[in-house]
């Protein structure tokens, strides 16, 4: 009985560890994204993207005749489980490149890796910290929280608000999203009069914007946090009856926030991407055909509603591709040079143009100002 | 009768690891596998001194990633913000981590079974929500970057060194622990382990005992952290957080409770397996917990003293043919 459990055992290890044998013909991409885990609205969407575009171009020949073999991993959105996959990547795998780091914990948690290794390393974490101070090895595709405030505060100053109050979650992007505003908002030409702060699972968040509603000469309100609470945060603002212009963040630029809100979203502004608009983007905007074509495929293929956060894999995965095509090479370094040429490349994100001292190359530019009217998004004209 | 004498020795434990952390490197193909092996070694650490309050003194705790946090922030914060060493902040931490088990130790553990391990779930939570929300302090949800750590002018980094040293930190736990089984805390911790009321009637002082052994489970833990904290050179919060405290006490369950080797191959087990199995792709997790619930059907008491059970079985039919 023992033996026989022994040599099932043994068969399980012996299978774990054989690795398919690789041709030569493949290139290795590598993936660690936050697939499970409390992440997963970010890793999965990610993942889906990428694995479908892969199938596609390799379907279609390759790159330059190449089949990509992609080496993905699931860190569960645990920063230490990241490093140990980022470390496999390298030592085990041997990428070319790597697509990933959900969370900003989880890129931080694997640099140092990629940076040793010299392999050009693609985050879709959100904070400024991953390109700033710019590292030769790591980009990263989503816009920062920094852009997003100055987005607000390009429109606040055009619409004549200097005097405001913000609400923030504590959850991570809340907290480093509200000390980007603070940092900028001398530049912006705003001040910050009230500063509250609310759990991000509240339910109920009135008495912090009764607060903010008493401070005099109160002129706009900035709620900064992600995900679902942005609704509540919307349906208090109205129930207490605070009438100065409202801006969301970028963080509940979804479908669902518009429902979850209901009648109260209505005239809530926030910066987004493009891929929001998708269908309703002007003609001759040149992002159109790229997120109107993402956003059927996906849509197709995955049956589920898009979400900015695939378009962050969007974007990271064909600037990638680009640059090998152009690299003509699997030699990570050069590779690693031409994503750093990168210029011009339209994305779901913006139109990105990289530099060696900006690993990001997304400009104010790539931000729409949306206004909720009548359940749906318009773009709105900066100040109108 | 050789063989049982050995197998009985109260440093066989501590052969075989010495002997397997020395040996395994020759298998190595790359510095991945040093660094997974690092991991076991690590968790291990803090699994043992688990071991002891829970495998000896009886007693759960669902908060002990807690005090391996506040041994990872100690060497993140000392040398970042108040110019501590690392290796004085990795002190600081344990001596840190003791002091708080002891003070609430203290009115914790006179509670008993379902009360105690709700009451240490909080203790455990509450260090969590601190090191994620007083982001000045901590970086926050996102975690904050430690610096390396130099003993006399040698830069401690790469898998390797790393490998080696925490193996050395290791060997030094085990032998402390296998070294108080065997002295009177250790047979009273087994006494209470046994029955609390018995233990009281021939006079052991029950409450210190336990208090004792929680002090003893939070320094291990705490010095494990920091080990982490100064490899991995970046700690996030989540290492502090339930889902680390329940790893944890499954390490030792698994492994076997109250076995000090138990410990280590529950470790070893619950770091491994999730590499192993990422062959499996969607299923990994599924294939996880049914492999930890068919160690649980078939090696009830824990791998190490299951097998060392059918192990000693078969010596001694082997005699007695």
């Amino acid at each position: 009985m023992l033996s026989r459990r022994t040599l099932a055992g043994a068969v399980l290890l012996a299978f774990a560890f054989a690795t398919p044998a690789s041709a030569q013909n493949t290139v290795k991409i590598g993936t660690v994204l936050s697939v499970t885990g409390p992440a997963a609205f970010l890793g999965e969407p990610e993942e889906k993207t990428i694995k479908m575009y892969t199938d596609k171009i390799n379907a279609e020949g390759g790159i330059k005749g190449k089949k990509i073999e992609l080496v993905s991993y699931d860190d569960g959105g645990d920063a230490n489980k990241a490093r140990t996959f980022a470390t496999r990547l390298v030592e085990e795998d041997k990428v070319v490149a790597v697509l990933g780091g959900s969370t900003t914990g989880t890129t931080l948690a694997m640099i140092p890796v990629f940076e040793e290794a010299k392999i050009p390393f693609i985050s879709f974490g959100g904070a400024i910290e991953i390109v700033e101070p710019v590292r030769k090895f790591v980009y990263k595709t989503p816009h920062t929280d920094k852009m997003a405030c100055q987005k607000i505060f390009e429109d606040m100053r055009l619409r004549k608000i200097t005097k405001i109050g913000i609400i923030s979650s504590t959850d991570g992007f809340g907290k480093s999203m509200r000390e980007q505003c603070l940092k900028v908002a001398k530049e912006g030409g705003v001040e910050f009069v009230a500063d509250e702060t609310h759990g991000p699972r509240d339910a109920d968040v009135t008495p912090q914007l009764t607060k903010i509603k008493n401070t005099p000469g109160l002129q706009g309100l900035v709620h900064t946090g992600f995900g679902q609470h942005g609704a509540v945060v919307t349906r208090n603002v109205r129930q207490i009856g605070l009438q100065v212009p409202f801006y969301q963040n970028h963080g509940v630029a979804s479908k669902s926030y518009i429902e979850l809100s209901g009648e109260a979203a209505n005239g809530v502004r926030l910066p987004a991407a493009a891929l929001l608009l998708a269908e309703k983007l002007a003609d001759n905007d040149p992002q159109k055909p790229v997120v109107v074509a993402y956003k059927q495929v996906y849509e197709k293929t995955a049956n589920q509603p898009v979400s900015t956060f695939g378009g962050h894999a969007y974007d990271g995965f064909f600037i990638l591709i680009e640059a090998m095509k152009r690299a003509n090479s699997l030699d990570p370094q050069k590779i690693n040079a031409e994503i750093e040429k990168t210029k011009g490349f339209i994305g779901t994100a913006g139109i990105v143009n990289m530099s060696p001292t900006d690993h990001l190359g997304l400009d104010l530019t790539a931000f729409k100002m949306l206004e909720i009217r009548n359940g749906d998004w318009v773009e709105v004209k900066a100040g109108s | 009768m050789q063989m049982r004498a050995v197998l009985a020795s109260r440093f066989f434990s501590l052969f075989v690891l010495a002997a397997m952390i020395g040996l395994l490197p020759l298998a190595f193909p790359s510095g991945y596998y040093f660094r997974v092996a690092a991991l076991v070694w690590i968790s291990a650490l803090a699994a043992i001194g688990l071991n002891i309050l829970m495998g000896q003194a009886g007693q759960v705790s669902l908060g002990h990633a807690g005090f391996f946090g506040i041994g990872a922030y100690a060497v993140a914060i000392g040398p970042a913000h108040l110019g501590v060493p690392p290796w004085a902040a990795l002190v600081l931490g344990a001596a840190l981590s003791g002091i708080l088990a002891l003070v609430i130790g203290k009115p914790v553990l006179r509670l008993r079974g379902h009360y105690l391990a709700i009451a240490t779930l909080g203790l455990g939570v509450l260090v969590a929500i601190v090191l994620t929300n007083e982001s000045r302090w901590t970086g926050g949800p996102d975690g904050m970057p430690v610096q390396r750590l130099v003993l006399f002018g040698w830069r401690v980094a790469g898998a390797e060194t790393w490998y080696w040293v925490s193996g050395a930190v290791l060997l030094l736990g085990t032998w402390l622990a296998l070294n108080l089984t065997d002295t009177p805390t250790g047979r009273a911790l087994r006494a209470l382990h046994d029955s609390e009321v018995a233990a009281r009637v021939v006079g052991i002082d029950v409450a210190a005992y336990k208090l004792r052994a929680f002090v003893i489970a939070a320094v291990y833990a705490s010095v494990a952290g920091s080990l982490l904290a100064l490899m991995n050179s970046f700690i996030t919060p989540d290492q502090a957080g339930f889902l680390h405290s329940v790893e944890l006490v499954t390490m030792v369950v698994v492994g076997g409770l109250g076995s000090v080797l138990g410990a280590i191959v529950g470790a070893a087990v619950l770091v491994t397996l999730p590499q192993l199995l990422t062959v499996f792709r969607e299923y990994e997790h599924l294939v996880l917990g049914l492999l930890i619930m068919l160690f649980m059907i078939f090696l009830r008491e824990g791998i190490v003293p299951s097998l060392r059970a059918i192990f000693a079985a078969r010596l001694r039919t082997r005699a007695a043919g």
